[in-house]
């Protein structure tokens, strides 16, 4: 511990012994990881002296880690040295019309009714009309400014915001957390920072989508929520349209924090690329999730439809400190074809009375893998814990797998624990009945497969859930033959 | 409307059906009884197009189609209702929505514009009123905590709300009491119009106490052993399945 103290102190406080800037050419940063890549990146981004401190010292623990492997998941290796970690951000657009764009992706934005102009945001097509959403921001901003809300890229937050950045950040997720955290806390290019003061009540639902200078989303991504005494913000991340990337590797960090009686809501769609249906392609994402519920009686809720990705390792946490805190997470996980997902959550429970539900919804078809892997810990002082999980797990078809991994530690004797786990197929009877009422079996499992998710899926706020809905059926299609 | 030639079926490996033969036209009611595991609601579920059953000859002609070369689905929407013996809970999809899929796809097949969210519950209401039935159900999942009448009662308002040509009631009386029964009669009753016609599957007479068939087909042993107008049921009541079975073993 003491080694670990001096280590930390040299660190942030010895001269860097490379000198500020390098010799790089400014507008190319060659592919690779060194100290030297994210000094340039730092820098680029005018960040202050701390920032760039903090991810030196990310990187440094990095070096010394190793790519977790108690995950159910076959990871192909990935090279670290063969990814560029910064691009400028992309301002020309890809394609000049939608007819450009790979007819399958139309197709699924279609089925997922979006409207056109969207359509040609999302798939990097130039827009030459000023599209509505802009006023629409300009509106929202006004809103949020008023109430004293801070919404804004984490970029922004570092040259407007330093001190709050700087108070907070790594506080839910140190940088040196596990692999992939220290990874994004290194590298991370942009994100979103958000700050809701005392008292107030985010009137709205907050959604990357609104958040102005999004330069689409990052491979590694961060983003910060602090949520002072008695407020309350319900928070969006993603969007049910499906997003490619030419990035493999994702690697993302979402840190909250709720002071006392204040509530986070937070709702993530996610549906990177997954592959095709012979498992080629697809990202790998590597997220780290975690909230502290700092004061009395605070509550943060993790709400999740994950159909994305070819890999998932994502386990959105609660660390219930404040006595009477509540943390909640709900969780639908899809996976097709060659998919693997190992995600699930973990509830620590450090203050009195503090209470924790776990409700996570397994569906797994084609050839691929969903495992759900989830802690619960009650720490001594803990008096009074209560925790209810219950795992279900659907299977479609009898080539893919579904896994429950439990861990339960419990350090003081007054708590409650229940856990409750089911696994079901979906039924050939449940699936003549729909057809005998001229439903088509396709539709009927999208239907099926919806009313199983349904409990996860109201906790979502209303529009997302009717797109998570569709998103549920589309990412079922062909999984029946 | 309905013409059944010699159809044979199995299940598992095991002819149920060997040779039914049946004509079924518009505006009648054709009651098919017998004792258990004579083929009664194999019948159904192969006229429904259920996967399980394995077609060994025969035809079935429906409306001028073959019948078994439609998929379960467009069999329902070309008019074909069946009313479940066992009907599935389906649970957290709410009754509302799984109807209101169903008979949009009906439209849809008919080449009609699916209905609005208010002019299908304006629909529902009319229906329920006809067929006086409570309106929670309708918001409760498809099927799930029902009570076997509740159940039963649902199959019939489905039927309702599709107005099939033809419907197959297997078993419809099966575990109603005698006011769930009243009601599921009156329904059936309510829905026959010249144009549709109704198979009835059941074990017992009681139900042809409130539905007057016109035709009483006894099966026994995957076959139509006897055929009758309404008082061959009467007259099955009486002497019980026995007669049947003797006279046809012999």
């Amino acid at each position: 511990m003491e080694n670990q103290d001096k280590l930390l102190n040299d660190i942030t406080t010895q001269e860097y012994q490379y000198g500020f800037v390098t010799d790089i050419d400014t507008d190319v940063i060659p592919k690779g990881l060194s100290e030297d890549v994210i000094r340039v990146i730092s820098a680029k981004k005018n960040e202050p002296e701390f920032m760039l401190e903090f991810r030196l010292k990310a990187y440094r623990g990095w070096l010394k880690m190793e790519s977790p492997k108690w995950a159910h998941l076959r990871i192909p290796p990935i090279d670290f040295q063969e990814t560029i970690y910064y691009a400028a951000p992309r301002n020309q657009a890809k394609y000049q019309s939608l007819d450009e764009v790979d007819p399958e992706l139309v197709e699924t934005f279609k089925k997922l009714g979006i409207p056109i102009e969207e359509q040609k945001h999302l798939a990097g097509v130039a827009v030459d009309v000023v599209m509505d959403s802009v006023s629409v921001t300009t509106t929202f901003k006004k809103v949020l400014a008023e109430k004293g809300i801070i919404f804004c890229s984490f970029s922004d937050a570092l040259l407007e915001h330093p001190e709050l950045v700087r108070k907070y950040l790594g506080m839910s997720v140190p940088p040196t957390d596990n692999f992939f955290a220290a990874l994004n806390s290194a590298v991370f290019s942009d994100g979103s920072f958000c700050y809701i003061p005392k008292g107030v009540r985010c009137p709205m639902e907050l959604s990357t989508y609104f958040r102005i200078n999004t330069a689409g989303t990052g491979q590694f991504e961060r983003t910060l929520i602090i949520a002072e005494d008695d407020s309350y913000v319900s928070y969006l991340e993603g969007c049910t349209a499906p997003m490619r990337d030419e990035n493999q590797l994702h690697a993302a960090v979402v840190e909250i924090i709720a002071m006392d009686r204040a509530e986070v809501k937070y709702s993530t769609v996610q549906n990177w690329y997954p592959g095709d249906k012979n498992g080629v392609g697809g990202i790998y994402n590597f997220v780290t999730k975690r909230g502290i519920c700092k004061g009395e009686s605070s509550k943060i809720s993790w709400t999740q439809v994950e159909t994305g990705s070819a890999i998932t390792w994502k386990y959105p946490s609660c660390v219930l400190i404040g006595d009477n805190s509540v943390g909640e997470f709900n969780s639908v996980a899809l996976t097709n074809h060659h998919q693997q997902a190992d995600t699930g959550t973990k509830m620590i429970h450090i203050g009195k009375n503090t209470k924790s539900t776990i409700t996570s919804k397994g569906i797994s078809a084609g050839k691929s893998d969903n495992s759900y892997r989830g802690l619960v810990k009650v720490l001594p002082g803990a008096t009074n814990a209560r925790n209810y999980s219950q795992c279900d797990s659907l299977l479609l078809g009898s080539t893919c797998g579904a896994h429950t991994f439990p861990y339960i530690e419990v350090g003081n004797k007054s708590s409650i624990v229940e856990h409750e786990a089911t696994t079901s197929k979906i039924g050939e009877d449940q699936i003549f009945y729909c057809n005998q009422r001229g439903i088509s079996t396709e539709d009927a499992i999208g239907m099926i497969v919806n009313g199983y998710a349904r409990e996860v899926l109201n906790k979502l706020p209303m529009e997302f859930a009717v797109e998570a809905q569709k998103l549920l059926a589309i990412s079922l299609e062909g999984s029946v033959g | 409307m309905l013409i059944i030639k010699n159809l044979r079926a199995s299940v598992e490996g095991k002819e149920i059906l060997k040779g039914i033969n049946l004509e079924v036209n518009a505006g009648e009611v054709h009651a098919i009884m017998g004792p258990n595991g004579s083929g009664k609601s194999t019948l159904a579920n192969v006229l429904a197009g259920k996967s399980d059953y394995e077609i060994l000859g025969g035809e079935v002609t429906y409306e001028g189609q073959d019948l078994l070369e439609l998929s379960p689905e467009v069999r329902s929407r070309s008019g074909v209702f069946l009313s479940f013996q066992y009907p599935v809970e389906i649970p957290g999809v709410p009754m509302v929505n799984f109807l209101k899929a169903s008979v949009n796809e009906h439209r849809k097949f008919k080449g009609l514009e699916p209905l609005t969210a208010g002019e299908f519950l304006k629909l529902m209401r009319a229906k329920k009123e006809m067929l006086h039935l409570d309106s929670e159900l309708t918001n409760r999942s498809v099927n799930e905590g029902f009570s076997g009448g509740e159940k039963k009662k649902n199959e019939i308002f489905q039927m309702a709300m599709l107005e099939p040509k033809l419907a197959i009631l297997d078993e419809t009386d099966s575990g109603l009491d005698i006011d769930a029964l009243r009601i599921v009669a009156e329904g059936v009753n309510a829905l026959k119009t010249a144009d549709n016609a109704t198979i009835l599957v059941t074990h017992y007479q009681r139900l042809l106490d409130y539905v007057i068939p016109d035709f009483v087909h006894v099966l026994y042993n995957g076959r139509i052993v006897k055929s009758g107008g309404k008082e061959l049921a009467l007259e099955l009541e009486e002497k019980g399945y026995d007669w049947i079975k003797n006279g046809s073993d012999q």
